[in-house]
């Protein structure tokens, strides 16, 4: 049953699975007690829901428990990782690393750490997507504190090397915290393994609520925090405020979820993205944004040249996807992730994603090959680009009037 | 982003879209905008007697209203002298296309598109091109 328009925008958000709604919904009213009252039953009850999701979301990550702290989101976990560490240890040093394409999550998080007195290296990319070890490791100093490397991009889906970035950093005593936010039931997360310190998760990326989150805080070895959030300390002083069971009840059902059903999901969904990229192929001047095996397999991120990504949104309206285009930006600027992989600006601008999920049907691949053929050869017979192409002009010499 | 009806419209169906024949007598080409800044407009008149315009015909790379805002000066400069086309200002476009602030800039470079086009064809004919 094909229902308009079709949602291929999972990286954005996913709707919060009906299991995880229905184990949600006693929290808000029969089961509301606060899981910090510790003399009467509504808040052993609360408390118990609490502790049992926290067990899930540390399972999903072959975590301990007590390493998991309960936020908002992935953004304040982002914020109390960087902050709070970069705040403890700034006896050692004051410098931090960090890559161009991460989530504004972490740039702008690192951008207020430089006004407060610390540096910060932002890295370049390969045209890949993919960081460099080598160009990791030259960018370590002996007062480098923190690195922060996202596990899955959001824009362009590509996975990071976090094992091997973790290894280096151990072995030089730097604070290795990685943005899980869009990685969760996506991959195999095992941290009794890789050596990372910190990591973020958000609930709402994996079928979850929105407005909670996650900080992932190892305890051997010990990884100390300066609190970002003070007032009763709740989560053992690491993020004060009352308890949003129901919130976390609901992450941690989609957490079960996820660990349950990822392998399976993640082989369907990999089948439709390849049914997705197979039908667009044919289309002339069609690029993939990003390596394709080391990528998640929900992501597909592609630029159709000579056509500006946001007229093409507005043509197939049909389908809920985003563009890298600068005219879908309160910025007006094109996709920063996009021009990190050297991308030139008009396929930037040309750029589509499609994130798929556990919704997506057969039927809405097919729809949206289908609705994308017919559009994209509409939108060229407007573009005096593609119409000098045709006639043989190489746009790169092209004198343009920049405006 | 939420465009008026007149965007939509000019959008859904864009008028006189298309290229003259490079030959063809009278033609001349406004080509403003920039890959790079995600819009580019091509703006073709064909100028009969007396310096009117007789037909235009456009091409553009770009967002919703750059579309619209380009397909709406083929309308508005057809019929009107080059010096009339000249008067027509990217206020007026905005207004006509009720284009919300971020999106002033396509009626800027729609008026520069027509600017171009007859500086094109002032310079094919000989007459002085104003500084």
């Amino acid at each position: 049953m094909l229902k308009l328009p079709i949602y291929l925008d999972y990286s954005a958000t996913t709707p919060v699975d009906p299991r995880v709604a229905e184990k949600m919904i006693p929290y808000l009213f029969e089961k509301f007690g606060n899981a910090a009252s510790r003399s009467h039953s509504f808040g052993w009850e609360a408390e118990a829901a609490v502790e049992e999701a926290r067990a899930e979301v540390a399972r999903l990550v072959n975590a301990d428990p007590k390493e998991i702290v309960w936020t908002s989101g992935a953004t304040e976990s982002n914020n109390l990782a960087l902050k709070g560490a970069a705040h403890f240890y700034s006896g050692k040093g004051k410098h931090l690393v960090t890559v161009k394409t991460e989530h504004k999550a972490i740039l702008d998080t690192c951008r207020e750490l430089e006004r407060q007195g610390f540096e910060v290296s932002y890295l370049d990319v390969r045209n890949d997507g993919l960081l460099d070890l080598e160009v990791f490791k030259a960018a370590l100093r002996p007062d480098t504190i923190v690195a922060s490397v996202m596990f899955v991009n959001n824009e362009i889906g590509v996975i990071q090397p976090i094992s091997e970035i973790g290894e280096i950093c151990r072995s030089r005593g730097i604070m290795f915290h990685v943005d899980a936010a869009q990685a969760t039931g996506k991959v195999a997360i095992d941290l009794a393994t890789l050596k990372v310190d910190l990591m973020s998760f958000s609930a709402h990326k994996t079928y979850g609520p929105k407005g909670i989150g996650a900080l992932y805080v190892r305890r051997k070895p010990r990884v100390r925090l300066n609190a970002q959030m003070h007032g009763g300390g709740h989560e053992r002083g690491f993020r004060s405020g009352t308890l949003a069971t129901h919130q976390i009840v609901g992450m941690g059902e989609a957490f079960r979820l996820a660990r349950l059903e990822m392998g399976a999901e993640n082989e369907r969904i990999r089948m439709l993205r390849d049914r997705l990229l197979k039908g667009l192929s044919d289309i002339e001047h069609v690029y993939v944004n990003g390596d394709m095996e080391r990528r998640v397999p929900h992501n597909l991120n592609i630029s159709f040249a000579y056509v500006e990504g946001e007229s093409l949104l507005m043509a197939i309206k049909d389908l809920a996807v985003s563009s890298g285009s600068a005219c879908t930006s309160a910025s007006l600027e094109p996709s920063y992730v996009l021009r990190a992989l050297g991308r030139d600006d008009e396929l930037a601008h040309s750029s589509i994603r499609f994130t798929l999920g556990r919704f997506t049907s057969v039927e809405d691949i097919d729809y949206a090959i289908k609705l994308l053929h017919d559009k994209i050869g509409r939108l060229r017979e407007l573009s005096p680009l593609w119409e000098m192409v045709q006639d043989g002009v190489d746009l790169s010499t092209v004198q343009w009037a920049a405006h | 982003m939420s465009y008026s009806v007149k965007v939509l419209d000019h959008y859904e169906n864009p008028r006189n879209v298309g290229s003259f024949g490079k030959e063809e007598e009278g033609v001349a080409t406004g080509m403003v905008g920039a890959p790079a800044c995600g819009d580019v407009m091509k703006l073709q008149i064909k100028v009969g007697k007396g310096g009117v315009i007789e037909d235009a015909k456009f091409k553009t790379y770009g967002c919703g209203s750059a579309i619209a805002s380009s397909s709406l000066v083929t309308e508005w400069v057809k019929g009107k002298t080059i010096d009339q086309a000249l008067d027509i200002k990217n206020t007026q476009i905005a207004d006509e296309l009720a284009l919300p602030p971020v999106k002033i800039h396509c009626s800027i470079l729609a008026e520069d598109a027509i600017k171009a086009a007859v500086a094109d064809y002032k310079k094919k004919h000989g007459e002085p091109v104003p500084a």
